[in-house]
């Protein structure tokens, strides 16, 4: 029994590590029907973004392990990798935005190939150790143990769920984002403008899976070009079983997919650790495509 | 329709003489300029003919099927380990304890090159239906993502499968391939996908790819086609890897990550999605190139994927955009009589 709970609290961080880079596949999803497969690359530039600011700091300002510390190279990134994302959009997925679906998600491969080896020519292929930002302690509670970084994690990928909550229902730019994943061509003609909506979702995403990326680099400090492949097919089955276009729907499902991960590895073997994922998505798709949140097609696709 | 059955009865003539001829031009080939060249150009060639087995077997699916099918790299895991098991266990066992001559022994090693890779086709085949009639109800990116799935869980279970050598790698297959052998299922390959896609079938696909609603409507049986393109594109995915287990000699399971099979589907679009010539040009070219460019290493795969996105951007219909080579390219046309 206290494995299990133990399995469940590292699930359960794990998870929503998955549930922050969901949540940027399910916004672009749900606003341009496209499977952004070049999102787990900008979650691996979001973790090397905080490496080098990181390393910039203790450097130039002296190596303080702190919480203001991690806020710093928190923003940073995060604001680096919102750059990067509007350029992702700009330069590839506008151009083809009236292309055949085919055509855009092959760009998307692309792009995501290109991240991972212009990464393994200027970071280098070899992993990282990610910066030790803040002082590791674990809190012990009975036989079960919680690290700092796990509460961390956890709260810090609260209060940007939050955040997101908040832009999403609660400012004009986040009522302009739900109209336009409700239909493109109608929001355009009710004077919203769809570049700009769109330019902001990427924005908006990248910047979350920039969180993602320093999240994980304290959680688990090896770093390297290709580790947002898996994190970010797994973030993506995430968002389909937790129902495409959804937000809380790419909540639960990163939730889900993080538990099911670490169960797998601590009751069956590490070496399905990242097939269980497929096996989710499979069933998923085969006894419920619309996800668990999601609400039935509209259309058909 | 009067004159139907002869009219077909002489095109599969036709087929079959041009095979024959291919096959004999084939034989002579690696009798005198294989041996010529060397260990290493004739290592490229082989790579060039398995790869075209794959370029032009995925094209039937995504390029005239219009099915986004990312997984092509696991079913050629299957068809390759599972002819290695059966030659490696089975077969060379059995070919060993055989008191033969050496032109004997080199028939039946042939006989049972046939066999197996038959049989690692029919198993990517069986997989490629298992897998194809329930992810084939899914559409554009549901489809790519779950095959994308099923080829990583094939891979996973290979992985985790001890008689075939799991994480170990798959060690002394005989090697009973060379380069005649590669380029008969390249051939077969191509002209089994030229003659389906001529067919009433062939037109079923190329429709449902423009708008499978409208297919739908006009009474083809879509997910029917859909998944005979998926198994006959699987088949031939099966063949080729047995093509390459029986002459790498070694099997491992990183050979077949997901990357192989994007590799695959940038063979078929910078080719053309809907070319066969296309996907055997881009196929030879994309296998040459690595190899040319081993100076330059490091930046290959940074300009293979910005390759990838520019093409698109700029001429997304590939190199070929869908047309096919004809004899009236180099031939001067003849009169109508």
């Amino acid at each position: 029994m206290e494995q299990f709970v133990q399995q469940l609290i590292n699930g359960l961080s794990l998870g929503t590590i998955y549930a922050l880079i969901a949540l940027g596949y399910t916004m672009v999803y749900g606003i341009l029907r496209l499977i952004n497969f070049a999102h787990g690359d900008v979650y691996m530039v979001g973790a090397f973004f905080g490496y080098y600011v990181a390393r910039f700091i203790s450097t130039q300002l002296g190596y303080v392990p702190s919480m203001l510390n991690f806020f710093l190279v928190l923003a940073a990134s995060m604001a680096g990798c919102a750059i990067l994302g509007f350029v992702i959009e700009r330069g590839a997925y506008r151009p083809l935005r009236r292309a055949p679906r085919l055509n855009a998600l092959i760009t998307a491969i692309g792009i995501s190939l290109l991240l991972e080896n212009l990464g393994q020519l200027v970071f280098g292929a070899d992993p990282k150790d990610f910066p030790n930002l803040i002082p590791r302690t674990t809190l012990s509670i009975g036989v079960l143990t919680v690290s700092n970084i796990q509460l961390i994690v956890v709260a810090t990928a609260i209060v940007l769920t939050l955040g997101l909550e908040f832009i999403v229902h609660r400012t004009k730019m986040g009522t302009a984002m739900r109209a336009v994943s409700f239909s493109g061509d109608a929001a355009g003609l009710m004077g919203i403008n769809i570049n700009r909506v769109i330019s902001f979702t990427f924005v908006l995403g990248s910047a979350l899976a920039a969180a993602a990326g320093i999240l994980v680099g304290l959680y688990n400090p090896k770093i390297d070009p290709l580790m947002g492949i898996m994190p970010g097919l797994k973030a993506f089955v995430a968002a389909v079983l937790g129902g495409i276009g959804n937000i809380p729907g790419a909540i639960l499902g990163g939730l889900i997919m993080g538990t099911a991960e670490t169960f797998t590895v601590g009751y069956l073997s590490s070496t399905y650790r990242d097939a269980i994922t497929f096996v989710i998505l499979v069933a998923v798709l085969l006894f419920r495509p619309t996800g668990l949140l999601g609400t039935p097609a509209r259309s058909k696709f | 329709m009067p004159n139907r059955l002869t009219v077909s009865a002489s095109s599969t003539q036709r087929t079959f003489t041009w095979y024959a001829l291919y096959a004999l031009v084939i034989m002579l080939l690696s009798r005198t300029v294989v041996g010529w060249v060397g260990a290493y150009y004739e290592q490229i060639l082989i790579f060039i003919g398995i790869n075209i087995t794959l370029a032009v077997s995925l094209n039937l699916v995504l390029g005239f099927a219009g099915q986004f099918s990312i997984g092509h790299a696991g079913f050629m895991a299957l068809g390759g380990y599972s002819s290695a098991a059966l030659s490696y266990f089975v077969l060379n066992p059995a070919l060993m304890s055989l008191p033969l001559d050496g032109m004997l022994h080199a028939v039946l090693e042939n006989v049972a090159l046939a066999i197996v890779l038959f049989a690692g086709g029919i198993a990517a085949a069986i997989a490629g239906l298992l897998v194809g009639i329930p992810t084939l109800r899914l559409r554009g990116d549901y489809l790519a993502i779950a095959t994308l799935g099923m080829g990583e869980i094939i891979r996973v279970v290979i992985l985790n499968t001890n008689f075939v050598g799991g994480a170990r790698g798959f060690t002394d297959i005989p090697r009973w391939t060379g380069f005649t052998w590669v380029y008969l299922i390249a051939g077969a390959c191509v002209l089994v996908v030229r003659n389906l896609i001529a067919s009433t079938s062939g037109r079923a696909l190329t429709a449902l790819r423009e708008d499978e609603d409208a297919a739908a409507a006009m009474g083809i049986n879509t997910t029917r086609h859909k998944v005979m393109a998926f198994v006959l594109g699987a088949f031939f995915a099966g063949m080729a890897g047995g093509l390459l287990a029986h002459y790498m000699q070694y099997l491992h399971t990183n050979s077949f990550t997901f990357l192989r099979s994007i590799e695959i589907v940038v063979f078929v679009v910078l080719g053309g999605g809907g070319s066969i010539t296309g996907s055997i040009i881009a196929a030879a070219v994309l296998t040459v190139l690595p190899e040319a460019l081993r100076v330059a290493q490091s930046w290959r795969m940074v300009s293979y994927s910005l390759l990838l996105v520019i093409m698109m951007l700029t001429r997304p219909q590939g190199l070929m955009g869908g047309r096919e080579f004809h004899w009236s390219w180099i031939l001067p046309r003849r009169k109508q009589a």
